[in-house]
């Protein structure tokens, strides 16, 4: 027996730790990013008028540095959403009365148009980290952080109450641990949603990293050394060519990305699907290919593995649950239920208070017709988007080779950060003297609508071959096929990447009805218009009556529109 | 060539429930009662066997045996102290399974032992044995996905046995594979027991498989249901390895055929309760195609109109379970009788088997008419409201007086179904909602 191949559990040889040829290429691969992760920090914690002072080049050469820093940015607001999603939705699964009051917060706090929050948390951060860049630095972070973590914690949440009951129930007559079950059943089982919404976050977060690394609130100009700073740099200074290199670094750095973080996460979570049967196709990554085939690489990582194991076994003496009588519980529930109905509605009143100071129902008025502005301005986009990218998405999904390589392209273009582009749009609405209102709008969507296209492609290539047959066989063709084949069968993709869009189009008012290019500012009528220009005003009344306003929109908006359809699509139109 | 192993019937029990009872709230008030005063002792040595149709709380019971669910009244004892929690040195083998997708073979053997902490050699040495003594060599760093049915059951087999376990509990361990499969595995480890090569000291399996309950059981306990409660304890004392063919095995499974279909008469003549059955009876999930299948081969002139139930559930590939519920369905609409493990075509029966299409529907309509008093009651407020149409929220309050919630939803889908076959009414699924549209009658 002990000279069983899988027997050697400690026993480690010299020849275990000698790299092979992979190390040779990973290494040096890993070695880098440490190294540049390193600088990017040091610099983080320079002072703030070192970043003042060294104002910020168009030269293209230091665009290398300026994409790190963005980048690095990035991964701080990741670890932070995965660190809150690990904590928020498991405390909102494991606790029925924590989940009456987390869930409908997260699903407020996903409602607010993520840069309505930027305004108030630099000020907040600034203050906590007083003449460093950190503060600044942090703020920006949280912004990325709001664009992901929401969607993260829901798709946790979701997967944690929807465990299949024979594996908890397996864990419970094994004797698992809360830690040990954590770890081998209830994250591993979420992993591919989690992985997947990352991945959707990450796409809408570089729109909003590049959005809020230059911004104005009163009369504090903060200006974080990244790519969106570059921009508005060249914007200020109507530097087109600069714009060019701009997204052109943003190109790379989307594609590096992709490639060293989502590649290897998706094609290693795929280990974590729970259908019992084996996938026809398999997702692949080579940096997980090479860095799973390093020896040297493997054995360094062998202690950390080696550690987790061991707190897997750890077991601390258990207390027993008292299951407690359901009169007692009722009780505690009116009780929980009382307080909780008692600090929402002091809020409510707080934010009545701070805004009816300065305002009055004029103002109200005022915002409610710029919301219903800006509401049919998505409405209507989302409905020209549809027209346009349904039949194409149809066509590219029913053909494999095209979807093959439309559908990168798609993912990528929903992942670059659309405000990138403005800068050409406000040339050409000056150039051509466009009329504001109607020309802003299409800016909001130009990130977004992928989103469409994407999922359209998706619905349309895993539409189930005989129905396409039988609908030839019986001749069903021209509209008739539209609407009883293909229509239906695409309908729930479709609304996925409709929500999707609709939810961008909304965080992207903010940025896209106020546009300048130089000395030019164009301003549509409209509430994210509104939110930018009293932000840059200081006017904080203002600002929280716009988001509240906006955010009351997105609720009603996605409550009276996208929530039946997405049940009606979920109950009627699903294919398998 | 073998000697029987009799269980030694004067030992202390391992595992006793006195007494014990489950009951879930209903989505009106009161409760469902699911199981009802059950005694059971499990000694060292012997296989014992849960037998029931589905819904008859076996499965339940084994759930409070494990300690996953605490009995609503009543005591279990394990070794002598009362169980509260899953307690070691009880281990569960899954219907489905329940194995971790994302682990291999090797780590969810380990699974177990992680969780009692033995450190990481003794671990690997342990989980290496449990998968050589169950034939799973060479499978060590395979997932779940690639195996087939058979190996991942063997996989939940490795992993129940190598935490050492001394009661070892099985929720219909082979239903979910082929019948070579199951066949296989269960000589498998019936082999191993008789040469004393596991660590258990008994075993305790749910299973609604009178067949295999009769090969692998030395006491069966036959469960009624509604509330499920042990009608009857059956000693096997047949010698291992028990053959199928052996006439003494034939009569033994005839005879507990016998026992349950006696129970499988229509609820509301079998059950205490007064008088025809009520709207609220429940009614087996059938579809019309299977009951004028079965019809029909009653009536083929090789049965001729009577045919023992084994016989036929053998022809017909159909679990005891599947098969009652058919004959049970049949007894509702008197197409039917059954009777000592017999099933005899009515005149009736006989009458829809040899007519046509539309003949079947008028008879099957007539019968539900007369015998379902739920399809009755449904038209009968269809055609008295004026609109004729009625939502199904109107009759679920009724159902679930007596029904639990899931037992009502099951009972008005066979209605509707029924309903629909016989033209009685129609339906629409969309709105939820009952109305004469389209029938005929």
């Amino acid at each position: 027996m002990t000279d069983h191949p899988y027997l050697a559990v400690g026993g480690t040889t010299v020849r275990a730790f000698l790299p092979n040829r992979w190390d040779l290429v990973a290494t040096p691969l890993i070695l880098g990013a440490l190294a540049l992760a390193f600088i990017g920090v040091r610099q983080m914690q320079a002072p703030l008028e070192v970043v003042q002072q060294a104002t910020l080049s168009l030269d293209p050469r230091n665009l290398p540095e300026y994409a790190l820093r963005t980048t690095l940015r990035m991964l701080a607001g990741l670890v932070a959403s995965l660190v809150f999603t690990f904590t928020y939705a498991t405390l909102a699964a494991k606790s029925r009365r924590a989940g009456l009051i987390l869930i409908p917060i997260l699903d407020i706090l996903q409602s607010v148009p993520i840069l309505g929050y930027i305004s108030f948390t630099v000020v907040f951060f600034m203050s906590l980290f007083p003449g460093k860049v950190l503060g600044a630095e942090l703020a920006c972070v949280f912004a990325i952080f709001t664009s992901q973590a929401w969607n993260m914690a829901f798709s946790f949440y979701q997967s944690l109450v929807t465990v299949p009951h024979d594996l908890e129930e397996a864990s419970q007559a094994f004797h698992f641990s809360a830690w040990q079950r954590f770890w081998r059943l209830d994250a591993p089982f979420a992993m591919p949603g989690l992985v997947w919404n990352m991945m959707m976050s990450m796409s809408g977060a570089w729109f909003f990293v590049v959005a809020s690394e230059a911004i104005t609130v009163g009369d504090k100009t903060i200006t974080l050394p990244g790519i969106g700073s570059y921009v508005a740099m060249a914007i200020d200074q109507m530097d087109l060519g600069a714009v060019g290199w701009a997204i052109l670094a943003m190109t790379i750095v989307i594609l590096i990305y992709d490639q060293c973080m989502f590649r290897p996460l998706v094609a290693w979570s795929d280990k974590f699907r729970f259908e019992q049967t084996a996938a026809q196709s398999v997702p692949e990554s080579w940096l997980l290919d090479l860095v799973q085939k390093t020896r040297f690489l493997r054995k360094l990582a062998t202690p950390f593995g080696t550690a987790f194991r061991f707190s897997l076994r750890i077991r601390l003496p258990v207390r027993k649950v008292k299951i407690e009588g359901p009169v007692s519980s009722r009780m505690i529930d009116v009780a929980w239920y009382t307080i909780v109905a008692a600090a929402a509605a002091y809020c409510v009143w707080q934010v009545v208070v701070f805004v009816s100071a300065e305002l009055s129902w004029s103002d109200l008025w005022e915002v409610f017709l710029l919301s219903s502005a800006t509401l049919l301005r998505v409405a209507v986009l989302i409905v020209l988007a549809s027209l346009i990218w349904v039949p194409l998405g149809v066509w590219i999904g029913l053909r494999p080779r095209w979807a093959e390589r439309i559908q990168p392209l798609a993912q990528f273009l929903a992942a670059f950060p659309a405000n990138l582009m403005f800068p050409v749009a406000v040339v050409l609405i000056v150039r051509f003297n466009l009329n504001v209102d109607v020309w802003v709008s299409p800016l909001m969507i130009l990130g977004t609508q992928w989103y469409i296209l994407f999922n359209v492609i998706a619905g349309a290539s895993a539409f189930p071959t005989d129905l396409r047959e039988a609908a030839s066989t019986f001749h069903i063709q021209g509209w008739q096929w539209w609407r009883t084949v293909i229509l239906p069968g695409i309908f729930p993709y479709f609304i996925t990447g409709a929500i999707t869009a609709s939810g961008g189009a909304w965080n992207a008012s903010i940025v896209s009805e106020y546009v300048k290019w130089g000395d030019t500012t164009l301003i549509a009528h409209g509430v994210g218009a509104y939110i930018e220009t009293n932000t840059i005003a200081g006017d904080y009344p203002r600002i929280v009556l716009g988001i509240v306003m906006l955010s009351l929109f997105v609720t009603v908006f996605n409550r009276a529109l996208w929530r039946p359809l997405y049940r009606l699509s979920e109950r009627k139109l699903r294919l398998d | 060539m073998n000697v029987i192993e009799h269980p030694n019937f004067d030992a202390a029990p391992l595992l006793s429930c006195a007494g014990v009872r489950q009951c879930f709230p209903k989505a009106s008030a009161g409760e469902i009662v699911v199981l009802n005063d059950v005694d059971l002792t499990l000694r060292e040595g012997e296989i014992v066997g849960l037998l029931g149709r589905s819904g008859s709380g076996k499965s339940t019971l084994l759930r409070i045996v494990a300690g996953l669910m605490p009995p609503t009244g009543g005591k279990v004892m394990y070794c002598g102290s009362p169980v509260a929690g899953p307690c070691s040195g009880v281990a569960m083998v899954f219907q489905t399974f329940a194995l971790f997708p994302w682990l291999t073979v090797l780590e969810n053997v380990e699974a177990g032992l992680e969780a009692l902490g033995v450190d990481e050699v003794e671990m690997r040495r342990r989980a290496l044995a449990a998968i050589d003594t169950i034939g799973l060599d060479g499978f060590e760093s395979a997932y779940p996905r690639e195996l087939s049915g058979g190996m991942r059951q063997r996989v939940g087999f490795a992993r129940a046995l190598v935490v050492n376990p001394a009661i070892l509990l099985m929720d219909e361990p082979f239903s979910a594979l082929d019948v070579l499969t199951a066949e296989t595995l269960r000589t498998d480890f019936l082999d191993l027991w008789q040469e004393k090569k596991l660590p258990i000291k008994s075993v305790l399996m749910v299973t609604h498989n009178i067949e295999e309950a009769v090969l692998m059981c030395n006491r069966i306990l036959v469960f009624s249901s509604n509330p499920g409660r042990v009608a009857a304890e059956i000693k096997v004392a047949l010698p291992y390895p028990r053959n199928r063919f052996d006439p003494a095995f034939r009569t033994m499974v005839d005879d507990i055929y016998t026992r349950m279909t006696q129970r499988a008469a229509p609820a509301g003549q079998a059950k205490s309760q007064p008088g025809a059955p009520s709207i609220a009876t429940s009614l087996p999930p059938v579809g019309t195609n299977l009951m004028s299948g079965l019809l029909e081969l009653l009536a083929s002139p090789h049965f001729n109109g009577h045919a023992d139930l084994p016989e036929i559930g053998g022809r017909l590939q159909l679990e005891a379970d599947e098969l009652f519920q058919i004959a049970e369905a049949l007894q509702i609409l008197g197409f039917a009788d059954l009777e000592q493990g017999d099933i005899r075509l009515t005149p009736t029966g006989r009458i829809f088997a040899d007519a046509g299409l539309e003949e079947r529907k008028r008879i099957f309509g007539e019968r539900l008419r007369a015998n379902v008093p739920l399809a009755a009651h449904i038209r009968r407020v269809l055609d008295e409201r004026p609109g004729h149409r009625a939502p199904i929220v109107r009759f679920e309050p009724e159902l679930e007086d007596s029904l639990s919630e899931d037992a009502a939803q099951e009972t008005l889908r066979t209605v509707i179904h029924w309903g629909r076959y016989a033209e009685l009414y129609s339906y629409d699924d969309e709105a939820e909602v009952f109305s004469l549209e389209n029938p005929s009658s």
